[in-house]
């Protein structure tokens, strides 16, 4: 069964067409992969997905829902988390924090009763910062809960914002150039992360441009360019496809 | 550490609650100005400290609530205490019908349509909007405010009755700032996009931030009618919402103790250099533009947050 389902879905800015007609699906439990060219229309179709832009055309399905129309705290607390391709942390506030953010969909409690002190509330916020622990120890940031998250590296930033993402408690992950801006041994680590990360049930979507991570660790690759899906298929038969040589691999070649 | 502040905390609050009995009634009444002015800027430090939106036009809040308190208080001869909680209502009520259509706006956008409301709503007192605010001159006669039969009106009584207010305001604001709430807020300050790519209902969350600063303001408002018991449009200009937001980025954006400094600095210094005449607003100024280049987060600027993490040891558990 398809978890979350792309349907000719298309959208300009203007005069230009980021995505067009673009359709796939992504299957429960697997590690799909989204690559192309720059400027191809990847992060537009992460935006679309999370409701950040609205497709001119098209549906997006998840779990069979329809996400249109849906702002993006609706779709995240539906079960898609998200990271950002340019590193949106809370900067100032503390690595626990930023996690903590993840949680809040998954919490309930409000202004009122956290003005009283209600036993609710407070048993609430001790099972938060419990899950934002395990969210953080899941990534191996547990040691820097309490310090700002700009005093981390560049590689513990990604890493926090997959913690944060996952204290979403997502069923569809969607990650944007995870591997931006890591070190050999940190994308290792990342690939070791992501399966970890299936291994726990989550489905996830990746951009990346990172060719060794994306052939190591997806079944399932689409490739775009100028917005439109050029290719899809096993990581094999992508390496092997003359379209997607000629757009993308082959000119990395030269 | 966290002992020691306490301790300073604890005595300057005990200092504050005997002061009455040893100054005259003048520095009294500048306590509790001070003490009205302490409360109308935490309750504006929810909106721009906490949630990052500029709001240059609270003063709009403060006087729908005075006002409320004052029409009923002289129209149906109601008690005005027990009017607190609808003069927070009225302000709230008023603050979501505003804010709603502009919440959305960034910045300095929205900074200066707050300005407009505050403009708007001084200049329709003016016009005695509906035929009950008494125009220009205002409302007079609100009654005295009445505590179990404890007729308050000499200022070191009502100096108890504000810094109570206060207390209560510094209790469930510290609560609120230390909860899911109070970090919605923050996140929200930190990153609009990254919150709502995080799963926090970021419109929400702005438009709470502003109807329940906007309902203490109001609240405030109640008990600044019952203390003048003579309300006029002059006394919710322009100025009195930039002095607000001055206290709030002076003592320290986003923190309490911060906040009530800011009111003593603001409210208090101006009064202790009166004697230098029109030299201390000069030296006011500069004070502040040298704290702005030296000390931007405010002088006692926000704390992070304490969390006690759990026991167990989780490094284990991630292997």
């Amino acid at each position: 069964m398809s978890l979350l389902s792309l349907r000719r879905l298309s959208k300009s800015f203007g005069g230009l067409t980021a995505v067009h007609n673009v359709s796939f699906d992504v299957e429960s439990g697997t590690i799909v992969g989204l690559i192309g060219p720059n400027g191809a229309g990847k992060t537009t179709v992460f935006n679309l997905i999370t409701g950040i832009y609205r497709p001119d055309q098209g549906e997006i399905l998840f779990n069979n829902t329809s996400l249109l129309g849906l702002r993006t705290h609706r779709i995240i607390s539906l079960g898609i988390g998200r990271t950002f391709q340019t590193i949106r942390l809370f900067q100032n506030l503390s690595v626990l924090e930023n996690v903590l953010a993840g949680c809040h969909c998954r919490m309930r409690s409000g202004a009122f009763s956290a003005m009283l002190g209600l036993g609710r509330h407070r048993r609430e916020e001790k099972k938060a910062v419990e899950q934002a622990m395990d969210a953080l120890a899941f990534v191996g940031l547990q040691q820097s809960a309490l310090q700002p998250a700009k005093n981390l590296s560049y590689g513990s930033q990604r890493l926090l914002e997959v913690a944060r993402a996952l204290a979403t408690q997502p069923k569809l992950l969607i990650l944007d150039e995870p591997a931006g801006g890591m070190n050999e041994q940190e994308t290792e680590a990342l690939v070791e992360l992501i399966r970890k990360i299936r291994s726990r049930g989550i489905t996830v979507l990746l951009i990346e441009h990172d060719m060794n991570l994306v052939m190591g660790v997806c079944e399932k690759i689409v490739v775009l360019e100028y917005g439109s899906k050029i290719a899809e298929g096993t990581p094999r038969d992508i390496k092997t496809n003359p379209r997607v040589i000629e757009a993308y691999l082959g000119t990395e070649e030269d | 550490m966290m002992e020691k502040r306490v301790l300073i905390y604890g005595g300057i609050a005990a200092l504050l609650a005997v002061s009455p009995l040893f100054l005259n009634a003048y520095w009294t009444d500048v306590l509790n100005s001070i003490g009205l002015y302490a409360a109308l800027g935490l309750s504006l430090n929810l909106i721009v400290g906490h949630a990052g939106l500029f709001n240059l036009g609270h003063a709009a809040f403060y006087a729908v609530g005075a006002y409320t308190a004052a029409i009923l208080n002289t129209t149906w001869h109601i008690p005005i205490l027990p009017l607190m909680p609808l003069c927070g209502v009225t302000a709230g009520l008023f603050a979501l019908i505003i804010a709603r259509p502009i919440i959305h706006l960034r910045g300095d956008y929205l900074c200066i349509v707050t300005i407009g409301v505050g403009e708007i709503v001084r200049i329709a007192l003016i016009n005695n909007v509906f035929g009950i605010t008494g125009g220009a001159n205002g409302i007079f006669g609100i009654a005295r405010p009445n505590l179990f039969g404890w007729v308050i009106r000499k200022p070191h009584e009502f100096f108890y009755l504000i810094w109570a207010f206060v207390a209560v305001t510094v209790f469930f604001f510290h609560r609120l700032e230390n909860s899911r709430f109070g970090r919605a807020l923050n996140y929200l300050r930190e990153d609009e996009t990254a919150a709502e790519g995080s799963g926090i209902d970021t419109a929400h969350y702005k438009l709470m931030a502003f109807v329940l600063g906007a309902a203490w303001a109001g609240m405030v408002g109640n008990l600044y009618a019952a203390k003048m018991s003579i309300i006029a449009p002059e006394s919710f200009s322009f100025w009195e919402s930039v002095v607000m937001f001055t206290l709030i980025i002076l003592g320290g954006s986003g923190s309490i103790p911060g906040v009530l400094l800011g009111a003593f600095l603001i409210v208090g210094l101006p009064e202790a250099f009166r004697g230098f005449t029109n030299a201390r607003m000069l030296v006011f100024g500069a004070a502040m533009i040298a704290m702005m280049i030296f000390r931007t987060g405010g002088i006692l600027p926000a704390r992070p947050r304490r969390y006690t993490l759990p026991e167990r040891n989780l490094a284990e558990e991630s292997a």
